[in-house]
């Protein structure tokens, strides 16, 4: 397919429209609001629904609600609209929705500012919502990238039954790449699959067997640890199989740097200024953060990696937390971050490594 | 022999009636469960239930598909659920806390964007699953565990009136509120619920049916007393009738 020149918010919204959404409801916010506007002339062309919710919270209830009826849904905000919209996540997850959510994000903590940052990663990782349970959580580090995960997303999500989370930043949105556009999923296949939900676990109507109820919980009388522990057996499939990593030059690193999603591609250019310069430096990019890909960093060879440098846009760090626990003290690790529309530095990360290759020599 | 009256055959099949005696959601529910058999629009419907009485203790109860909504969002799910599956009957079932508190945004928003289901609302002026506390649509100078000194003495405000705030908006298409006290009224709030599912098939719009109910429990009344406090007080507040009809 021919490769177009497009902006983030929207190539990931008309990836999301070929995928075989047909739902969006949202609320304006900076920086994604490109997203909204796109779908608000899109989906109604492919016989789609999109509303202007009257708020986040609104918002991901219309979208929670479109998936009880097997429509492939989407929400998109950034951080604090994120936080809104908490509480319908974890019903989501409890009660199995496969709902993909877009996260441009901004500063924070509070309304924060508008400029890019990386700063929910706890929020995406660990902490949606109350009650501790897990969704996928996706980062890409370049439009193709985002238009292809966005793409795959509304298939995982049903194939698990859980909500599917893009974890993306003010630069994806905004910026401009070329990008080769998947295939449009055709009108029968994207039926076919909502009649499939409607038959086996979604509402449509009792249609002569015995109602449905569906919610976010267990108020049946079977104790909701068994809900939890069915949950726990699909979190823990998610991890034995839906990790996914890209490797950068590590074979023979000596120095290891590490970032994820937009941080990487700054963290890539110091990699190969360093490399052009003799100095054996890699990058590690995480592209799932849940499922951590704790095994990317096992398949390091730590006879050779002096030192890590982890890269994120947050302050005080947060991705390090999961890098800490993946590097196990194996070798020492230096921190770099920024935040609040600060982005990183290349030429930080390269000093970091050359200084941590200066004490080492 | 003819038979005159029969249960639904949808009613108490899942999960049988688990309200306090002498409350209104028993005979809200069956009226729904009766209408909705009437029309035959059981196997095709869907419910998207509150939280409360007014959704935990329904669902399941009538036999038939239940989404059940975060506290307060049934309007926002019903809204998307409706428009994604337009040829399916839905409509919500919400007390006053859920419908006029927490949910009071996104009801008004559905009822002004014309959304095409329906409401069935019962107002029973206060919360009733979390033990009695003071609703948006608690009567002046009642009292209620946290409205210890009675409403409007502490900074409480004045009883909302849902039906008479929907009737401000343009798009609305049904707007009727009945009560249980009498067989009569039974039978009106019958005929309001049915009109407003028939104004849905006829893709009218939005319709609600407020019903002026009952709660024993924490209204710490007899259901006869019960019956005299909505007449004597609730429905000089809440006046029944229909407010509009399209």
């Amino acid at each position: 397919m021919e490769k177009e020149f497009m902006k983030g918010c929207e190539a990931v919204a008309e990836a999301a429209v070929r995928a075989g959404c047909r739902f969006f409801a949202g609320y304006p916010i900076t920086p994604q609001n490109q997203v909204p506007e796109y779908l608000a002339h899109r989906l109604p062309e492919v016989g789609g629904v999109f509303i202007q919710g009257e708020s986040e919270v609104a918002s991901i209830n219309m979208v929670y609600g479109a998936s009880y009826g097997g429509t492939r849904s989407l929400i998109s905000s950034s951080s604090c609209g994120m936080s809104l919209m908490s509480e319908t996540i974890g019903w989501a997850i409890s009660a199995e929705m496969p709902i993909v959510l877009f996260n441009f994000q901004r500063g924070g903590p509070g309304i924060g500012d508008i400029g890019p940052s990386q700063q929910d990663y706890f929020q995406a990782t660990k902490a949606h919502a109350n009650g501790g349970g897990r969704m996928l959580v996706y980062s890409p580090a370049s439009l193709q990238e985002a238009v292809d995960i966005v793409y795959e997303s509304f298939e995982i999500a049903e194939s698990y039954r859980s909500p599917v989370y893009i974890l993306m930043d003010g630069i994806t949105g905004g910026m401009m790449e070329s990008v080769e556009l998947p295939e449009m999923r055709p009108e029968d296949y994207i039926a076919e699959k909502k009649a499939a939900i409607k038959k086996e676990w979604g509402l449509g109507g009792k249609q002569g067997r015995i109602g449905r109820t569906i919610m976010g919980g267990d108020f049946s009388g079977i104790p909701l640890q068994t809900l939890n522990q069915k949950l726990e057996k699909k979190y823990l499939k998610m991890e034995e199989n839906e990790t996914r990593c890209e490797l950068y030059l590590t074979e023979d690193a000596e120095w290891i740097v590490t970032a994820y999603g937009i941080g990487a591609r700054f963290a890539k250019a110091a990699v190969n200024r360093l490399r052009a310069d003799g100095i054996k430096a890699g990058l590690v990019r995480p592209i799932s953060l849940y499922p951590f890909p704790f095994e990317a960093y096992d398949a390091l060879d730590y006879t050779k990696v002096k030192g890590v440098v982890s890269a994120e846009m947050s302050i005080p760090p947060q991705f390090i937390t999961d890098v800490k626990l993946a590097v196990k003290e194996r070798a020492p690790i230096c921190i770099y971050n920024t935040s609040g529309g600060v982005i990183l530095d290349s030429i930080e990360i390269e000093k970091m490594v050359r200084e941590m290759a200066g004490k080492e020599a | 022999m003819k038979t005159v009256y029969k249960k639904p055959a949808c009613l108490g099949v899942r999960k049988r009636n688990s309200f306090c005696p002498g409350c209104m959601h028993s005979i809200a529910s069956r009226l729904v469960a009766e209408v909705l058999e009437e029309m035959d629009l059981v196997d095709n419907s869907v419910m998207i239930a509150g939280i409360g009485c007014g959704g935990n203790a329904s669902f399941g109860y009538i036999d038939m598909d239940v989404g059940k909504a975060p506290h307060g969002r049934a309007c926002a799910l019903a809204s998307a659920y409706k428009r994604c599956n337009p040829d399916e009957l839905v409509f919500t079932y919400q007390g006053d806390g859920d419908l006029a508190a927490i949910g009071f945004a996104e009801t008004m928003h559905a009822a002004n964007r014309g959304e095409n289901f329906s409401v069935i609302f019962i107002n029973n002026a206060l919360y009733g699953m979390t033990g009695g506390q003071l609703a948006p649509t608690t009567l002046e100078g009642m009292v209620t565990t946290t409205s210890p000194a009675g409403r409007g003495n502490n900074g409480e405000g004045y009883p909302m009136n849902v039906c008479e705030l929907i009737n401000c908006f343009k798009a609305p298409a049904y707007i009727a509120r009945g009560t249980c006290t009498d067989p009569k009224n039974v039978r009106k709030t019958k005929e309001y619920i049915r009109k407003a599912f028939q104004n849905q098939l006829d893709g009218k719009g939005f319709s609600i049916v407020e019903i002026v109910s009952a709660c024993p429990s924490d209204w710490h009344m007899s259901p006869k007393q019960c019956i005299d406090f909505i007449n004597e007080k609730m429905l000089p507040e809440y006046p029944l009738g229909e407010f509009r009809s399209r």
